[in-house]
């Protein structure tokens, strides 16, 4: 068991480990090898389905029949499930009205957010107290589902793409986090911005922000993903199938089984497989995400940390 | 509004009430004290563009978390939902019934066997979610290639990115009756199984789920505790004799119980919220004896059935439990010389 080292001096490979220190025993080969087995599990467990739903969406019927349903090792590529998914039709608007709702959405829960963590950032200014415990109060309760439900429904906001937006723009978390960060920026560097005649605007915009890429790329993520994974609100608010986003249309495709509007016919006659249909429109599900959060990852720790509550 | 000035050429100049340039506290512990130093009207004028940078969020808080909260008094009314297409204009022309929908739930079976589902799903969660992530979080501190850890954490983090949704189809296209596994059992001549859909294990596929979703997600916070132990605290363990397990039982162990103590407290608090959307999304498949929770319970009888008020009254008793548990939860934690969710 050793402790972590994070900062490696210059190591002579990239995948070498870094040197030991003197105390420690020389690792023994069962245990090296029993922590890399149940490692390479865990991976294994978490990859071997993603491997799997990519493969045979990209599987001809006849790869897909041959296997018998689900195709483990891949016999050609082929890319006819998404050309007839992303040809127009159910999917194709259900993915671009995903993609349009998540960047409206982050883009505003961003902005409200930013604000209200920089406008609480400073603990001696006016309000202060008042506005974090009202922020703060939300986290122990919830109004309940029927009342918001009826709140949203009265507001009008039935049918409306606003119903998946505004109900969910504010992560108080969120805000924790921004704010833990903007507090640890040096007081000194907005004292002689301000004295340099900068109004708190432009502190927030020149200063603060690009000093805190790393957790506005955190935040950014988990607001993203939290519009692009929503399907509840969704389900509520709107009674139109034509706005439904992604995860709706899938519920139906995947965990319902029903054939896509207008390629029933084509699963059944042609070349078009059922499976390869449905696998498509969760690969279409995941892609974005697990191309994403890779890059924010090396900052979660940090933007994890920060958000402990300062009251 | 681009910038507010620093007034130095008003009536205070020279006073002992100076306008500060800035509001940062710097009198460290003491706050509030310092407070009373600057009358109300200056701070304003000091403070006014941070006050209006909070106001968008604190509006939508206010609208969406705290003006529900009053909608709440449908629960004791015989809600009509066709009276107006506007809620609020229903809810001000329902006639009061009093505590008839309170009466109404604690005598549904129904009701009683979504708290049991509830609470037995809680706690199997709690059993077998917590020592997974503890161990993957003491696997991935040992492994000490730096290259090696990243890619392991990127590859665990992923599933917490992906919606339940997907999640659910993922497990489906596994175990569920045409998933892989009734594959190979039905090409080696067996009959296939849907775990799916049997209300018998219902309790341990959702387990399943949540560890696969979320374990790897988990292990962040035990990393950070073990990343502020001191090496040479290892260093003097081994000087001591301690060997790699001893270590480990020393001085790792020890660095995690309070994150651990922490993070039972809380989830304690949030004992009676089971996953509602995972829950929700194959609440059909098992049917409602296994597969009914508190929160799926007031959403099938309110936005399905329409039972307005009999619903908020189950969602009420649920809110104010769980408000009681989140307080304790923290007063505990605060009692163990931990913070919790807030500081006193």
């Amino acid at each position: 068991m050793t402790a972590v080292i994070d900062e490696p001096v210059a190591t002579p490979h990239r995948w070498a480990a870094p040197a030991r220190p003197a105390w420690e025993e020389e690792p023994s080969r069962a245990g090296l090898a029993g922590k890399g087995l149940v490692l390479l599990f865990a991976c294994l467990a978490v990859l071997f389905p993603l491997w799997i739903i990519v493969v045979t969406s990209l599987s001809s019927r006849k790869t897909i029949d041959e296997a018998g349903g689900l195709v483990i090792v891949p016999k050609g590529v082929t890319f006819i499930a998404y050309q007839e998914l992303l040809g127009g039709g159910q999917v194709t608007r259900a993915a671009v009205i995903s993609v349009l709702v998540t960047v409206a959405g982050t883009l505003f829960s961003m902005a409200v957010s930013v604000l209200c963590a920089y406008g609480l950032s400073r603990t001696g200014s006016l309000g202060h107290r008042g506005i974090l415990m009202t922020l703060l109060a939300t986290m122990f309760f919830s109004a309940g589902l029927i009342p918001t439900y009826l709140l949203v429904q009265s507001l009008g906001l039935t049918d409306s793409y606003l119903a998946l937006i505004l109900p969910s723009a504010v992560s108080v978390f969120n805000i924790l986090v921004l704010r833990g960060f903007f507090m640890g920026i040096s007081p000194e560097l907005i004292d002689s911005a301000r004295i340099d005649g900068a109004g708190d605007f432009r502190i927030l915009w020149q200063i603060v922000m690009p000093l805190s890429r790393a957790v506005l790329a955190v935040i950014t993520l988990f607001y993203a993903v939290g519009y692009w994974s929503a399907w509840f609100n969704a389900s509520l608010y709107l009674n139109d199938q034509d706005m439904m986003p992604l995860q709706n249309v899938m519920i139906q495709l995947v965990q319902k089984q029903e054939a896509p509007v207008g390629l029933g016919q084509a699963i059944r006659t042609g070349q078009l497989s059922g499976l390869a249909i449905q696998m498509a429109v969760m690969v279409m599900a995941l892609l974005p995400v697990a191309v994403l959060s890779p890059f924010v990852q090396k900052h979660f720790k940090k933007g994890m940390l920060t958000g402990a509550v300062k009251g | 509004m681009s910038h507010s000035t620093v007034p130095r050429s008003t009536t205070e100049e020279g006073t002992p009430e100076q306008l500060p340039v800035t509001s940062h506290d710097t009198t460290g512990p003491r706050e509030g004290r310092r407070a009373g130093r600057l009358s109300p009207r200056l701070r304003f004028r000091r403070d006014r563009v941070l006050i209006l940078m909070t106001l968008p969020a604190v509006l939508l808080v206010l609208v969406f978390n705290y003006l529900p909260i009053l909608g709440n008094i449908v629960a004791f009314q015989d809600y009509d939902p066709y009276i107006s297409d506007n809620g609020i204009v229903s809810i001000l022309n329902s006639p009061f019934v009093g505590l008839e929908n309170f009466q109404r739930i604690f005598e549904a079976s129904a009701f009683w066997q979504a708290v049991q589902n509830t609470l037995v799903l809680f706690f199997i969660q709690i059993v077998v979610f917590f020592p997974v992530t503890i161990l993957l979080a003491l696997l991935i501190n040992s492994v000490v290639r730096p290259r090696v850890r990243a890619v392991a954490q990127a590859v665990l983090y992923l599933p917490h990115f992906f919606s339940w949704v997907l999640v659910i189809a993922v497990f489906q296209q596994m175990f569920g009756g045409a998933g892989m596994l009734s594959q190979l059992l039905r090409q080696h001549g067996h009959d296939g199984l849907d775990i799916m859909t049997d209300p018998h294990t219902f309790a341990f596929l959702i387990t399943a789920q949540s560890v696969w979703k979320d374990a790897g997600w988990g292990i962040i916070v035990f990393l950070a505790a073990l990343a502020s132990v001191p090496q040479d605290h290892y260093e003097a363990a081994a000087m001591d004799g301690a060997g790699r397990w001893g270590r480990m039982w020393h001085v790792t162990l020890p660095a995690l119980r309070p994150v651990i103590a922490l993070l039972l407290v809380l989830r304690v608090g949030d004992a009676l919220t089971v996953g509602f959307e995972q829950i929700l999304l194959q609440r059909d498949a098992v049917g409602p004896d296994a597969g009914e929770v508190l929160d799926t319970f007031v959403w099938w009888n309110g936005v399905r059935n329409q039972d307005f008020g009999y619903a908020a009254a189950a969602g009420l008793i649920k809110g104010v439990v769980s408000i009681g548990l989140v307080l304790t939860a923290n007063k505990v934690a605060h009692l163990m010389g931990e913070q919790g969710v807030y500081k006193k």
